[in-house]
């Protein structure tokens, strides 16, 4: 083939003409199984590049490698939505010297968009390319072998890096279509043996939770949407991927199936759950940043109804068309809920960073009802606090909290108290919630925050909404 | 009623919140020796501070002639617990050695006569013995089955349709009945088969038996189902107890509904239906009034 893309690693930074200090970014859709970040940035400090500021969609326990870049000075900055694992605890004890920019997937699409996080150079890993850089998640050949579905939070970073380096581990013949990345996009082509280790990409199957604590604030969350008045033929919604988040699902559908009611589209992350409904007619169309499971991956591949959504489509508030305007139901979930109504789902109650802001606030402030489910207690840990130890979801944008205590409906929203409580729900104030929790628990000691500030969270709209600072043992 | 490992604070401190009945915290079976003393410790202070509502708790102590029996007793009556199940009973000479160790303590802590007994019958001879155990005491509030032990001292085993718990199960019934106290059904343990938990649940519900004992808050939902009444049920009841108080007003010892004569067992089917309606939480109480 005339002008392949095709090039080794090495020759593709070098073509990229990136320089020490600059900006590359990544996307996490091939989540625990990521091994495009650390190849890249192995071969970076291979080269002897100095200085890079990593913007990562978000970065998980697989990156643990980064921490000798950091301390070899390869990377000295990070920008993401979420840290966990070893990573995370190292940042989190004042491993770098400039703190970590946390961004909402939405936040991260508009930053990207409006110039404010300037990408130099892109390394996309993509599960199918050909060799001009069309680039899908979706399988298109037999030898397929790290397959993700959506590249949702990968197209921002192709449309505005200044430089694009696809990474594949399956060059199939041109044109590798439907593409989710032009190559018009694309300066490089590379390809490896792998990008993603398929078994922690995803998993296989729809896992029905056997928690009772789940199932119950699964039952309690389904009955707040039905009861909520936005439980209406032709609904939107949007769920998470915990264990409470995906047995709601199961309810709301026998709700739909009993009332005859259905729904428009689901949006976000989609799951098998999502896809099982959509098939059944319940579902009209599944709007998709990131497709969760298997199962979802392949329906994405073959269902015109089934649609990949960028970042900013999905979740940006500086665009109006923007999927989360149109969003009626979130169900989200919370490490901390305080009685301002605020959410944390970034750092844990030790202090230590272990989450994702991922579409929180995105999709908390912009659709019309936000439901966070959430245990009063979990082990030890109270999860509805006095206030929250980092602020990500502002309490304007949090309607319901669910938990196995307890309804508390945020005062904003009186009418859905009422419909909540002529349902027989029950409907409790938030502070009646923590000091709940503080008598069956007590009051934690205050964590040991050092004065160095280790991480700052950004709100959607590019200002600064808290800092995370170092935590000493 | 719920069964929880007097040993694991977790899930001592949220139980009531799946809406069981009643919970058994447990301190014999579930517990190795070694931690008798901390559960037990554990479980005082679980009933003393956690807020567990309205339900009925329940202690499974360890048996008297055990080092832990005596102990458990005094340790759950100064809790203040509802309801002491003595495990293993075999005689009504039991029951009353139970009986006057609870006494003991109450009297030292003045509350006389508030912990009541629930006996778990799981060997032949405790089910030759059933209706003398059910009527030993008037703490006596219930009998109930223990299969594991009972088909293991039968030489048999369970089996998914509980042949051999026939006359076991038919016999607790009736000796409770006899003695006007309530009787309780074993446990299930195959969480994974709600089938057959299901079918077994429907068994002891047409033998007469009160309610069921689980392991896991997943069942309380399959209980509550099949011991529901239907709404019907429900309605016909509710006229009925109307229609009691009505007479009673009127000073009438007659009473009809929709023309017919109510008889005294009818009343009494009317009562458990509203009774197992609140239970199941279809209705409440206030529209039982």
């Amino acid at each position: 083939m005339r002008n392949t893309k095709v090039v080794t690693l090495e020759e593709a930074i070098r073509r990229s003409g990136l320089k020490d200090g600059m900006t590359i970014s990544f996307h996490h859709h091939f989540r625990g199984g990521d091994k495009v970040v650390n190849l890249v940035v192995d071969k970076l400090a291979e080269m002897g590049f100095k200085g890079l500021h990593l913007a990562a969609s978000s970065l998980s326990d697989v990156h643990a490698p980064l921490i000798g870049h950091i301390r070899n000075g390869v990377i000295t900055k990070i920008s993401t939505s979420g840290l966990r694992g070893e990573l995370a605890n190292e940042i989190s004890h004042a491993l770098m010297e400039e703190p970590v920019v946390f961004r909402s997937h939405g936040g991260r699409g508009s930053a990207i968009a409006s110039g404010e996080l300037h990408i130099d150079v892109a390394f996309l890993g993509a599960s199918s390319c050909d060799a001009l850089g069309n680039a899908s998640g979706c399988p298109r050949s037999e030898n397929a072998k790290s397959i993700c579905g959506s590249l949702g939070y990968a197209l921002p970073d192709a449309q505005y890096a200044d430089h694009v380096v696809v990474v594949t581990d399956d060059l199939v013949a041109y044109p590798n279509v439907p593409k989710s990345i032009s190559a018009c996009q694309v300066e490089s082509v590379v390809v490896v043996d792998s990008v993603g280790d398929s078994s922690k990409i995803s998993s296989g199957a729809i896992r029905d939770s056997k928690n009772p604590r789940d199932i119950l604030l699964a039952k309690q969350a389904a009955k707040v949407i039905i009861n909520s008045g936005y439980f209406t033929d032709g609904f939107s919604i949007q769920t998470g991927t915990g264990g409470a988040s995906l047995a709601a699902v199961k309810y709301i559908r026998e709700s739909m199936i009993e009332k005859g009611i259905k729904a428009s589209f689901a949006l976000g992350g989609i799951t098998a759950h999502m896809v099982k409904l959509h098939e059944e007619g319940l579902i009209g169309r599944l709007v998709d940043v990131q497709s969760f499971d298997k199962v979802a991956a392949e329906s994405i591949a073959s269902d015109q109804l089934h649609q990949e959504v960028s970042a900013i489509e999905y979740a940006s508030a500086d665009h109006e068309g923007s999927a989360v305007h149109a969003l009626d139901i979130v169900i989200l979930s919370a490490l901390e809920v305080d009685v301002d109504f605020n959410v944390n789902v970034l750092v844990g109650s030790d202090g230590i960073i272990r989450g994702a802001i991922g579409g929180h606030p995105d999709t908390a402030e912009d659709s019309a009802l936000s439901i966070i489910v959430c245990p009063l207690l979990r082990g030890r840990i109270p999860c509805v606090v006095p206030k929250v130890t980092t602020l990500i979801t502002p309490g304007a944008g949090v309607d319901v909290v669910v938990t196995e205590y307890g309804i508390a409906v945020n005062p904003r929203r009186p009418e859905i108290a009422e419909r909540l409580k002529e349902a027989g729900l029950p409907v409790t104030d938030i502070r009646d919630l923590a000091a709940k929790a503080t008598s069956i628990i007590g009051v934690p000691d205050a964590l040991p925050f050092g004065d160095k500030v280790v991480g700052i969270v950004m709100d959607r709209h590019g200002k600064v909404l808290d800092k995370i600072r170092n935590i000493e043992d | 009623m719920m069964f929880v490992p007097g040993n694991n604070p977790g899930m001592m401190a949220d139980a009531h919140i799946y809406g069981p009945d009643s919970i058994m915290l447990d301190l014999e079976d579930s517990v190795t020796m070694a931690e008798k003393d901390a559960a037990r410790l554990l479980v005082y202070n679980a009933l003393k501070s956690i807020d567990y509502g309205t339900t009925e708790m329940v202690v499974r102590i360890n048996p008297l002639n055990t080092p832990y029996g005596k102990k458990d007793v005094e340790a759950v009556v100064k809790a203040g617990v509802d309801v002491i199940r003595m495990p293993k009973t075999e005689t009504a000479d039991e029951v009353r050695e139970l009986e006057a160790e609870i006494l003991k303590v109450e009297t030292e802590i003045g509350r006389v006569g508030e912990t009541r007994i629930m006996a778990a019958i799981e060997s032949a001879l405790g089910i030759r013995n059933a209706f003398e155990i059910a009527s030993a005491s008037t703490r006596m509030m219930g009998i109930a089955l223990g299969a594991e032990d009972y088909t293991a001292n039968l030489k048999t085993q369970r089996t998914p349709g509980g042949a051999e718990l026939l006359l076991a199960r038919e016999t607790i019934v009736v000796a409770a009945r006899a003695a006007g106290i309530a009787c309780f059904d074993t446990v299930y343990s195959n969480l994974d088969d709600m089938d057959t938990f299901r079918k077994e649940v429907e068994l002891i519900k047409t033998l007469g038996f009160d309610g069921k004992s689980i392991i896991n808050p997943r069942q309380i939902e399959v209980v509550n189902e099949v011991f529901a009444p239907s709404q019907k049920d429900i309605e016909k009841a509710l006229r009925i107890t109307a229609a009691i108080k009505e007479a009673q007003q009127r000073g009438s010892g007659v009473i009809a509904v929709n023309g017919k004569m109510v008889d005294r067992p009818v009343v009494i089917r009317a009562e458990r239906t509203i009774a197992l309606a609140i239970a199941s939480g279809i209705l409440s109480k206030e529209e039982a009034l």
